[in-house]
C-alpha cells in the first residue's frame, strides 16, 4: 500500500490503524481501531465536494455523502450523524460491513487518480462518536397515522424499513424468528468485523423510534400471513426473511461429522457466543486443521473465525482465481495478513471420512479457467489426473443459500420463481398477494446488507404510497 | 419470557412442564415441535410438543436429563420462566384413517407418539399401541396411551414390567398375525432403527420422527441435516418425520455423538461452578 506523504495527500488515503495481524488472529475484538477526531477530520479534506456527486448515485440508501462529509471536514459531527442517519438507520453497520469499493467509493472522482475518500469509514466514525458521546438523536416523533404495519424479519431489511415505516408515523411490529432481533447482523457476522454492542445500539435506535419488536416468532408457523392482515389488524407485511438453507456440495462425505456449513459454524459462533464455552452453553467444532469451501464474504468471516478458535491451519479452498471470488476486498486482504492459506482454481470432490465417521481430509481436484460463463466470471474446468487430498478435521462449505420455504409455503396466492424465491415489483415491492411486500435475500437470493437495506428503504417507500392510495399493482396490473 | 405452569416428575430423569404459550398451543398439532432457550448463556435446543391446550393456552413437554441444558431445565419449578420458547416447528403429521395403524412409543418418545395416536384413534384407524422402556422405573404414560389405543402393550428391556423385551418383539408378532397398514414410531434412533428393519420385512409403511441437533431450526443452520432416500435433508423443514425405511439412522446416529466430548466437558465444568 502507499504510503501517505506531504506531496501525495491528496491521492492517498489517512489510514485506519487496526490490531497486528499476529495478534488479532487469535482474539474476537474488532479488527480496525476507528478514526480519531483529527483523522477523520483530514480524511474528510481529501473531498472535492463534486458539485454533482457520483458517490451518491452509488449509495442504495442515497446517504447525502458529500453533505456528511463537509460537516465532518468543519467538526460538526453530531450533525454529520444527522444528516447520515436521514437515510440510513444503521450507519454504525454499513460503515463497517458495506463494499464501499463497490459502492460510493468505487464512483469517488479522487479513486480515478488515487484513492478514493474512505466513505466507509468516516460514516463509521460519525455514528461511532454520536453513540458514545451517549447523547443519541432521535427524530421527533411524527404525527401518528394509526396505520399498523408488519416487518418480518429483523435483519439489515427489516430494520431498515422498520425505521423507514415510524419515521412516516406507522405504527411498526418486527417479527423475528430468533431470540434476538438483528438477522445477518447477529448470527452472522462476526464479533471482529461488527461488534454485538453496536448492532444492539442501532436496534435501541429503532426501537427509539416506536417500533415494536417480537422475538421468537416464526412467521408461516406461529402466525400466517393471512392471520397478520385478516385478524391482527396489519394493513401492509414486509417479507425479508433472508437467506435460507444452506447449500451443500453433493460430494460424498459431506455428513460426516466435522463438515458443518458456515451458516451453522457461524451462528454457533456469533449469535450463541460458542467461542466462549464452557462460559455459553453452545460448542462448536473448532477444528485444528481447517478447510473452508467457497470464495464470498461468508467464506472469509469462517475463515477468520475457525482461525481465532485456535485453528493451526486455515485453508480457503475456491475454484476460481483470487481476481473472481466476490468478497469485499478489505477482508480478502484482512484474511491473507492473518494467515489463511488460499487454495485458488481449487475444487473439493469428497470428504475422507477416519472410519469413525468423522471427517479427517479432503480431496480436491485443481482447476483452470475457461470461457466466460453466465455470471460473467470465466468458468472453472477440472484439469484431469489432478487429485490431490489435504489433511483437514473440520470442512466448512460456505457456498450460498437456497430460499427458505417456512414462510412462502403457507401463502399459496404468493408468486414465487422456479427457485423459490418471491417475485416483486422492482420499484415498489409490491408482491402478487395484495397487501404483502418483500425484499432482500428472500427476493434477490444472497446478496449484501446493504443492498437489504436499499430494498428496506424502497419497500418503505412503495408501502408508505399503498396505505395512502391502497392501489396495488403487480406485473403491470391492478389487483 | 414463558411461564412454567405445572412440573411433574414423571420418572428419576424424566420431567413434564406445562408451559404457558398461548399463540404456540394455538397452533400446534401433532407432530411438531418447538425449541427452547433457557437463559441467556443458554443453547437452543429442540424438543417435542407431547401435548396441547387451546383452552389453558398451554404446551406440555417431556425431557429426559441427559445433557447440560435439560439438566439444567429440570431444576425449574412450577412459576418459573423459560427465556425463549419458538414454534410451533416442523410439519404437522400426517393423520388419516389408514385402517389398522401400530404406534410405537420408546423411553421418553412415548410423550410425542401419544398426541400422534390420540389423532390418528380420533379418525377412526384402529389402533396398537406398544410402549417400552429400559425399566418399569422410567415408563410412563400407560394409562394415558390406553386411553387413546383399541389395545395396548408394554414392553421393558430388564422384564420389570410387561413383556420382557425390546418394542420390536410385540411388533413382529402383531405385524406377523394381520394387515397393519402403518407403523408410527418414535424414540431413541436406534430404536426407530429397528422398528424399521422390522416392518421392512413385511412391507409396511413406517412413519418415524427424528430427534436430529438444531440451533436456529427454520432452515438456516444445517445442523439437523440427515440423508433421507439418499438425499440430504433438514429435520427442521422437511421433517421431523421421514419415511423411516428411507432413513440412514446410522448416520443420524453418528451426528448425534458430534458434540459428546464437548458435552461432557460442559457438565464437568457445570458441576465445578456448582451449576446454574
Amino acid at each position: 500500500m502507499e504510503l501517505r506523504t506531504e506531496t501525495n495527500k491528496t491521492k492517498v488515503r489517512v489510514p485506519m490503524r487496526e490490531q497486528p495481524p499476529q495478534e488479532r488472529a487469535r482474539n474476537f475484538l474488532e479488527v480496525p481501531y476507528g478514526y480519531t477526531p483529527d483523522e477523520a477530520v483530514e480524511e474528510a479534506s481529501r473531498c472535492l465536494s463534486c458539485k454533482n456527486p457520483p458517490c451518491r448515485g452509488g449509495c442504495p440508501v442515497e446517504v447525502d455523502i458529500p453533505g456528511f462529509i463537509s460537516l465532518v471536514k468543519d467538526k460538526k459531527f453530531a450533525e454529520a450523524s444527522y444528516r447520515v442517519k436521514e437515510k440510513n438507520a444503521l450507519p454504525a453497520v454499513s460503515g463497517r460491513v458495506c463494499p464501499q469499493e463497490a459502492q460510493c467509493e468505487g464512483h469517488c472522482l479522487l479513486g480515478k487518480k488515487g484513492m478514493a475518500v474512505s466513505i466507509g469509514n468516516l460514516e463509521r466514525f460519525v455514528a461511532d462518536l454520536e453513540a458514545e458521546s451517549g447523547e443519541v438523536r432521535v427524530p421527533e416523533k411524527p404525527k401518528p397515522t394509526g396505520r399498523k404495519v408488519a416487518v418480518i424479519g429483523s435483519g439489515p431489511g427489516g430494520l431498515t424499513c422498520a425505521a423507514d415505516l415510524a419515521k412516516y408515523g406507522h405504527q411498526v411490529t418486527l417479527f423475528e424468528a430468533l431470540h434476538k432481533p438483528g438477522g445477518v447482523l447477529i448470527y452472522g457476522i462476526p464479533e471482529f468485523r461488527l461488534p454485538k454492542s453496536v448492532v444492539e445500539r442501532e436496534v435501541e435506535y429503532i426501537s427509539k423510534l416506536g417500533v415494536e419488536f417480537i422475538p421468537n416468532a416464526v412467521i408461516g408457523r406461529l402466525y400466517t400471513i393471512d392471520e397478520l392482515l385478516d385478524e391482527h389488524g396489519y394493513e401492509a407485511c414486509f417479507v425479508c426473511i433472508g437467506a435460507g438453507l444452506p447449500m451443500f456440495l453433493g460430494i460424498p462425505g459431506e455428513n460426516l461429522n466435522g463438515v458443518c456449513s458456515a451458516n451453522e459454524f457461524l451462528t454457533r459462533a456469533n449469535l450463541m457466543k460458542a467461542y466462549l464455552f464452557p462460559g455459553y452453553d453452545t460448542p462448536i467444532k473448532a477444528g485444528k486443521r481447517v478447510a473452508v469451501l467457497g470464495g464470498g464474504n461468508v467464506a472469509m468471516d469462517a475463515a477468520r473465525v475457525a482461525l481465532r478458535l485456535g485453528a493451526e491451519k486455515v485453508y480457503l479452498i475456491y475454484r476460481r482465481s483470487e481476481n473472481e471470488m466476490p468478497a469485499r476486498k478489505a477482508e480478502v486482504h484482512h484474511a491473507h495478513e492473518e494467515g489463511i492459506e488460499f487454495l485458488f482454481l481449487t475444487n473439493p470432490t469428497r470428504f475422507i471420512d477416519d472410519g469413525k465417521g468423522n471427517v479427517c481430509g479432503v480431496e480436491c481436484i485443481k482447476m483452470e479457467l475457461g470461457e466466460t460463463d453466465a455470471s460473467g466470471r470465466r468458468k472453472p474446468i477440472p484439469m484431469k489426473g489432478s487429485e490431490f487430498q489435504v489433511e483437514i478435521d473440520v470442512a466448512i462449505p460456505a457456498l450460498g443459500t437456497r430460499a427458505n420455504p417456512i414462510l412462502t409455503q403457507t401463502v399459496p396466492d404468493l408468486a414465487v420463481n422456479k427457485s423459490g424465491y418471491i417475485v416483486v415489483d422492482g420499484e415498489t415491492g409490491m408482491t402478487s398477494k395484495r397487501g404483502v411486500f418483500a425484499g432482500g435475500d428472500i427476493v434477490t437470493g444472497s446478496a449484501t446488507v446493504i443492498l437489504a437495506m436499499g430494498a428496506g428503504r424502497k419497500t418503505a417507500k412503495g408501502i408508505n404510497e399503498y396505505l395512502k392510495w391502497k392501489h396495488w399493482e403487480f406485473n403491470g396490473q391492478c389487483i | 419470557m414463558f411461564k412454567i405452569l405445572k412440573k411433574e416428575e414423571l420418572s428419576e430423569h424424566i420431567t413434564l412442564f406445562e408451559i404457558g404459550a398461548k399463540d404456540i398451543a394455538r397452533k400446534a398439532k401433532p407432530g411438531n415441535f418447538f425449541m427452547l432457550r433457557t437463559h441467556e448463556q443458554g443453547e437452543r435446543v429442540p424438543l417435542t410438543i407431547a401435548d396441547f391446550d387451546r383452552d389453558r393456552g398451554t404446551i406440555t413437554t417431556v425431557f429426559q436429563k441427559v445433557g447440560k441444558t435439560t439438566h439444567h431445565l429440570g431444576t425449574f419449578n412450577e412459576g418459573d420462566h423459560i427465556a425463549d420458547v419458538v414454534g410451533p416447528l416442523g410439519n404437522d403429521s400426517h393423520i388419516e384413517n389408514f385402517g389398522n395403524v401400530v404406534c410405537v412409543g420408546g423411553g421418553v418418545g412415548i410423550a410425542p407418539v401419544y398426541p400422534i395416536t390420540r389423532a390418528l384413534k380420533s379418525v377412526g384407524n384402529k389402533v396398537t399401541s406398544i410402549i417400552g422402556a429400559r425399566s418399569k422405573s422410567i415408563l410412563f404414560w400407560e394409562e394415558k396411551m390406553r386411553s387413546v389405543s383399541d389395545d395396548l402393550l408394554v414392553a421393558t428391556d430388564d422384564g420389570s414390567y410387561g413383556t420382557k423385551a425390546t418394542v420390536t418383539v410385540p411388533l413382529d408378532e402383531i405385524l406377523s398375525r394381520g394387515k397393519v397398514d402403518r407403523v408410527v414410531a418414535i424414540g431413541p434412533a436406534v430404536m426407530m432403527k429397528f422398528v424399521c428393519s422390522t416392518t421392512e420385512k413385511y412391507n409396511v409403511k413406517t412413519v418415524v420422527s427424528l430427534n436430529s441437533i438444531m440451533i436456529d431450526a427454520t432452515g438456516m443452520c444445517g445442523g439437523c441435516r440427515v440423508t433421507v432416500g439418499g438425499e440430504t435433508k433438514f429435520t427442521c423443514v422437511d421433517g421431523p418425520e421421514f419415511d423411516g425405511h428411507e432413513v440412514d439412522f446410522d448416520l443420524l446416529m453418528k451426528r448425534l455423538q458430534t458434540y459428546i466430548p464437548e458435552e461432557r466437558s460442559a457438565m464437568g465444568c457445570g458441576e465445578k461452578n456448582g451449576g446454574h
